[in-house]
């Protein structure tokens, strides 16, 4: 049991939210006599367990509303849970915030002390932390200035300085990447590796995928309160992708579905998925697109599939006959193998031309989407060559 | 218990407490000077209201400091409880987002209540040297009267502060119960002027009143009608204690039980 840095047991909370919130007596009187039940009961996290080992730079991943926040908070003991435990072995530093207590009154030197104090170091640590914390946040001339007189990037340099220099056992980490330009994520990825190096228990919830693959040894997907997978995080942070994929396809669907009009000559009516959102890379794309021409035109279809804004193919239907009827529903369906392809996320646009002068009348991007599924790859095509070794 | 007072406690302690002592005068000229010079104007008006004005309490030497030595008291009873009631709720930033020991909090604005007390006593202390008042032995009995003040206080604040985070009207209330308190308490009044001996006693059970008059007996003057003389030594003498115990028990155990949800009610 020595090198369990955390184990979480059964644990189950359970919120209850007033529809009204009751905080003068005479409304608890009131709704005492009413009977009323003015609550509901929202359980965010149910039967949870899992162990974190020592020297683990464990993931938390999840939609918002999967209860990641809540998890990480009993961890750090600020909530209690329902019924369960939480065992700590170690000392744990929790950040959901940079810069807790900051107080604008007070100059940065103080807020240091103050700060330091806040998550558990004495004077003495402070002291000799100090100058170390200043350099870093490069900050030396502004400490006896109040805080309220920096600039919001100066108090995160400073908040950022002091929880880095946090030597504990156990780090929980919320979102700290959130914050910040792209020069101070960049060192945030450097004290990351550091804490990798020096072989400290940390717990990073992040919506970031390409943190959790980077930097964790072992990640968790939460889904509605329940652990939906744990384990690799290549693994999870595909299984997230997925998900919140699905989900933002289907939001899609529900909401506008316009195509975009360039003219009035065309219409494009409905462009269906017919193999699903998700689909593996043995299957086909099969699409089916339906149009209505309002002039007796002739057009010629185009389809493209794009991957993170790199285009794959274009294919369009100059060598078919099309039917130009007008006031008649035109269906068209379009098939293509995706072992071509690496798993990963793809678009689909359809776009419809006049024959003649080859002039864009129609035009749908990001109405469709897929996955394939799988693991995920360096590059966008899958692997088709062959090595050969000729010498030695 | 060694958990409680260990070297990260310490030094939280000492930061929120150093912290509160800043922010407190901030922008002010005088600065720290104001928490000598507030118990100094007070002596004065208080002077001149009811020694030059009203000369009430003629037949108690020292009067001016009998009277000093009650408020400075009451007011020490007010400061800590008030602040204490909305520390909790104050500080729900930190509550929501560390893992800091939740009666830290209640207990360094009671320290910074304290550190005031200290300094008005100072001047306290001055009056009685110039006044020509003569200290006693009894004066060691003093530490013990504060003890119990502090630990009364600190158990209602632990009780009040706790109640606020669900019930925002405790403040309303508690504001009405000191303002009550403050004219039920023999303060700004002798306690001969009541005259009823049974309403003497009844005042007397208020752990407050019986601690100011103890206070008075042991450092102002032996004139001072303190519980001890007024219940003649019976047991319910010892009401007063025991409304002090069951105040710290109760603070104790509903603020123990509810703090684990504070982070959730704030």
């Amino acid at each position: 049991m020595d090198n369990i840095a955390i184990s979480v047991r059964n644990v189950s909370k359970t919120f209850i939210l007033p529809h009204e919130k009751h905080t003068s007596i005479k409304s608890v009187f009131i709704n005492f006599y009413r009977r009323s039940s003015g609550y509901e009961k929202q359980q965010v996290l149910d039967n949870i367990s899992f162990e974190i080992k020592r020297g683990e730079f464990f993931g938390i991943v999840g939609r918002n509303g999967s209860g990641k926040s809540t998890l990480l908070k009993l961890i750090s003991q600020i909530y209690t849970p329902d019924s369960g435990a939480i065992v700590v072995n170690g000392k744990l530093t929790p950040f959901i915030e940079l810069g807790v207590g900051f107080n604008p009154e007070l100059s940065g030197r103080e807020n240091v002390f103050l700060n330091g104090a806040l998550l558990g170091f004495t004077r003495k640590e402070m002291m000799a932390m100090y100058d170390e914390i200043v350099e870093f946040a490069e900050l030396e001339r502004f400490m006896d200035q109040k805080l309220k007189n920096y600039s919001s990037g100066m108090q995160v340099r400073l908040a950022f300085s002091i929880a880095i220099r946090a030597n504990t056992d156990i780090l929980v980490l919320d979102e700290v990447l959130a914050v910040g330009d792209a020069a101070f994520q960049a060192k945030c990825y450097d004290y990351f590796e550091e804490l990798k190096s020096k072989g400290k228990t940390v717990i990073l919830v992040t919506h970031d995928m390409g943190s959790v693959e980077r930097f964790c040894t072992q990640a968790l997907l939460l889904e509605n309160g329940h652990i939906k997978s744990i384990g690799k995080p290549a693994n999870v942070a595909r299984q997230y992708t997925i998900d919140n994929f699905t989900a933002e396809a289907q939001h899609k669907s529900n909401t506008s579905k316009k195509s975009k009009r360039i003219s009035d000559q065309v219409e494009l009516l409905d462009i269906r998925l017919l193999s699903g959102l998700s689909v593996s890379q043995e299957a086909n794309l099969e699409l089916e697109i339906t149009y209505e021409l309002n002039e007796p035109l002739e057009v010629d279809l185009g389809i493209s599939i794009i991957s993170q804004n790199h285009s794959i193919l274009e294919h369009n239907t100059k060598n078919l006959k099309l039917n130009y009827k007008t006031g008649v529903k035109h269906k068209l369906r379009y098939i293509y193998p995706l072992e071509l392809l690496n798993p990963g996320r793809y678009e689909v646009s359809v776009a419809i031309f006049e024959k003649q002068d080859f002039k864009l009348i129609g035009f749908d991007s990001d109405s469709c989407s897929f996955m394939i599924e799988g693991d995920g790859r360096g590059g966008i095509l899958s692997r088709r060559g062959k090595w050969k070794v000729i010498d030695g | 218990m060694k958990q409680y007072i260990s070297k990260q406690n310490r030094a939280l302690l000492s930061e929120l407490v150093r912290t509160d002592f800043k922010l407190r005068y901030q922008g002010s000229v005088l600065g720290y000077t104001w928490s000598l010079l507030r118990p100094l104007l007070l002596f004065a008006i208080l002077y001149v209201v009811f020694v030059k004005f009203l000369k009430i309490g003629g037949d108690t030497p020292h009067f001016p400091i009998y009277l000093l030595l009650g408020i400075v008291l009451w007011n020490f009873f007010t400061e800590m409880t008030s602040q204490s009631l909305g520390s909790i709720v104050a500080r729900g930033d930190l509550i929501r987002k560390i893992r800091i020991p939740r009666w830290m909090i209640v207990f360094s604005s009671s320290i910074s209540a304290l550190i005031n007390l200290g300094l008005n006593l100072l001047v306290v202390a001055v009056f009685l040297f110039f006044n020509k008042v003569d200290i006693t032995l009894s004066v060691l009995w003093l530490p013990l009267v504060l003890c119990e003040i502090y630990l009364f206080a600190l158990g209602l604040s632990l009780f009040l502060s706790a109640a606020y985070v669900k019930f925002r009207d405790a403040s309303y209330i508690w504001e009405v119960v000191l303002q009550a308190g403050f004219y039920l308490t023999p303060i700004l009044y002798p306690l001969t002027l009541v005259t009823n001996e049974t309403f003497q006693k009844i005042l007397l059970l208020n752990p407050m009143a019986q601690a100011i008059q103890d206070a008075r007996y042991n450092t102002v003057t032996h004139e001072a009608i303190t519980a001890n003389t007024v219940f003649d030594g019976g047991w319910y003498m010892l009401i007063p204690f025991g409304v002090v115990i069951v105040a710290l028990v109760v603070g104790l155990l509903y603020f123990k039980k509810e703090s684990k949800y504070f982070a959730e009610n704030i």
